[in-house]
């Protein structure tokens, strides 16, 4: 099983979400997080006291799919959040050793499936 | 038994009668020359009933709501909590001392000058006539209106005045502090103030002719000066200047100070205490003034720093509620545009460059709004309080000698209260501490000081 964690931009979480649906991905869990890479922040003044806010306003996706579907999701995530522009965001894959089906108890790919 | 009557009979009991009557219109007349007494007048006591309500809901929930959005999300109950305990400790006090201390006018008549000496105790402070509200019952009168409601009233200005003042120490003033604080400052210098300011003849200011129609001086300078000092004892906030502290919810700050400018039409045209002509003019000006006042901030920040605000409006909307406050009762609709202007312009200096440049922590601008803001609009009433200048109450050859004595009121509160505040917060500060410590500033006052937090997730 694979982890498949996505920060992407907060306007394009439709668009991510619709992609991923087209593909069969049944569920996904979405935090909303700040954060910066290369991208810059933004001014913002509170009565004459001006700051520079580093930290951009951003979403992370978490998938955990079987290891034969990473390429197609990450593929999908990827196509559907880019907008050519810095600050995009990233998708980081991790190996998940396992997964348990709250309801039933079921473990292994047959839980996420 | 019969009496026969003949002309030798009738004129003289003409001439009883005609004197008896005489003596009768003459009793009927001097007795309603000395009935002067005010008469309840149901128009005057519908509009101050809610005047007061208005005022009372200037601070819960206007300024709670202004303040608390204003503060960091760990912090915001602390501030919710302090203005609505405020409002709940000052009821009593004032209930118990204060309305004695303010309004009592024993022994005092008008005097001449400064006659600081000649004046009495009297010129300065009440007695204890209204102790626990004595001699106050269901048909008292104040004017022409119940004295219930004057006293409620009134009990609306007391409470707002704290609690104006702990926007300058928010954030990081112990809660216990924060209300024995408020208690001895209402107590020894909003009392007093209001006292010489407003209760007639034999009072300082009052004698000297010191115009301050809703409160510029006894809420704004006072409130404003005490704050300058509080901030400055108290210290500043961790991390002040440098780590940004931006108000945590806008919408919250924006809706309180919808609730002010509305609230404030009970603040400045019920201190006319009659339903009115001079109520609706203070209407009237108080609208202008804030709309000039919150072009004026926008218009500045845009031109300083590119972009207009939300927070500086609302912001530009308060400095000219404040500085029309004094001139509300003296100024006509052009005096209420210039006061306004000015004090929008000038709050937005003091509130951004000035205090940046003196380095004190005014959290949320007590001072730089209230303080500033009284001063502008105390001195512009002097002027605009002139016919010449579309006022109603000074002939234009007395504005020099008016303006003298609104600045000696200004002067006088601020040092008067500038002292008093220094040692009641000293001794606070001896006794049982000002600030929290610094690890409860750092996780917030809601969590610590109230075990409460405002927002769950």
């Amino acid at each position: 099983m694979r982890k498949i964690e996505a920060i992407i931009k907060p306007f394009k979480l439709e668009e991510v979400k619709e992609a991923l649906s087209s593909i069969g991905v049944q569920g996904l869990t979405v935090t909303e997080v700040k954060g910066f890479g290369r991208q810059k922040g933004h001014k913002e003044l509170y009565r004459g006291a001006e700051y520079v806010v580093e930290f951009l306003p951003k979403v992370k996706l978490e998938i955990v799919v079987s290891d034969d579907r990473q390429t197609e999701v990450v593929d999908a995530i990827v196509k559907a959040a880019s907008t050519g522009r810095i600050g995009d965001g990233k998708v980081f894959v991790s190996a998940i050793e396992d997964a348990v089906r709250i309801r039933t108890g079921e473990s292994g790919d047959v839980a996420i499936s | 038994m019969m009496i026969k009557l003949h002309p030798g009979h009738v004129r003289p009991w003409l001439l009883v009668a005609l004197t008896l009557f005489m003596i009768g219109a003459m009793y009927a007349m001097s007795a309603s020359a000395q009935d002067e007494e005010p008469v309840l007048d149901t128009g005057d006591t519908a509009w101050m009933l809610t005047a007061t309500a208005l005022v009372l809901f200037m601070t819960i929930p206007g300024l709670s709501l202004f303040y608390g959005g204003l503060v960091s999300r760990r912090n915001v109950l602390s501030v919710l909590m302090q203005c609505f305990t405020i409002t709940a400790l000052m009821t009593l006090l004032w209930t118990i001392y204060g309305y004695s201390f303010a309004f009592d006018t024993t022994g005092m008549s008008a005097v001449d000058g400064f006659a600081f000496a000649e004046r009495g105790i009297h010129g300065y402070v009440g007695g204890l006539k209204y102790l626990f509200l004595k001699g106050v019952d269901k048909d008292s009168l104040t004017g022409t209106i119940p004295e219930s409601v004057f006293v409620t009233f009134q009990m609306t200005f007391a409470i707002i005045t704290p609690a104006l003042i702990a926007g300058a120490f928010a954030e990081r003033m112990k809660f216990s502090a924060v209300l024995i604080f408020s208690a001895l400052w209402f107590t020894f210098v909003y009392a007093p103030v209001c006292h010489m300011v407003w209760s007639g003849d034999g009072a300082l200011f009052w004698d000297l002719g010191i115009l301050d129609f809703a409160g510029g001086t006894v809420v704004h300078i006072n409130a404003g000066t005490a704050a300058l000092v509080a901030c400055i004892m108290v210290g500043k906030r961790k991390g002040y200047p440098e780590r940004p502290m931006p108000p945590h919810n806008l919408t919250m700050t924006v809706t309180g100070a919808g609730m002010l400018w509305v609230g404030w039409f009970g603040f400045n045209a019920g201190s006319a205490v009659a339903a009115d002509q001079s109520a609706g003019m203070a209407m009237l000006v108080t609208q202008i003034a804030t709309a000039a006042a919150t072009l004026a901030w926008t218009g500045a920040e845009w031109i300083k720093h590119g972009k207009p605000s939300v927070l500086g409006a609302v912001t530009g909307a308060v400095a000219g509620l404040v500085a029309i406050t004094p001139a509300s009762g003296t100024v006509g609709p052009m005096g209420a545009i210039a006061i306004g202007t000015a004090s929008g312009f000038i709050c937005f200096f003091a509130a951004t460059t000035m205090k940046r440049a003196l380095g004190y922590d005014d959290a949320l601008d007590a001072f730089g709004v209230h303080g500033v803001g009284g001063f502008v609009g105390a001195m512009l009433t002097g002027v605009f309080a002139s016919k010449g200048l579309g006022g109603f109450e000074i002939e234009n050859s007395e504005i020099v000698g008016k303006l003298g004595m609104q600045f000696f009121g200004c002067a006088a509160t601020f040092v008067y209260c500038g002292i008093v505040s220094f040692i009641i917060l000293k001794l606070i500060d001896v006794v049982i501490g000002l600030r929290v410590p610094e690890q409860v500033e750092i996780e917030g006052l809601d969590v610590n000081e109230h075990e409460e937090a405002g927002y769950i997730w």
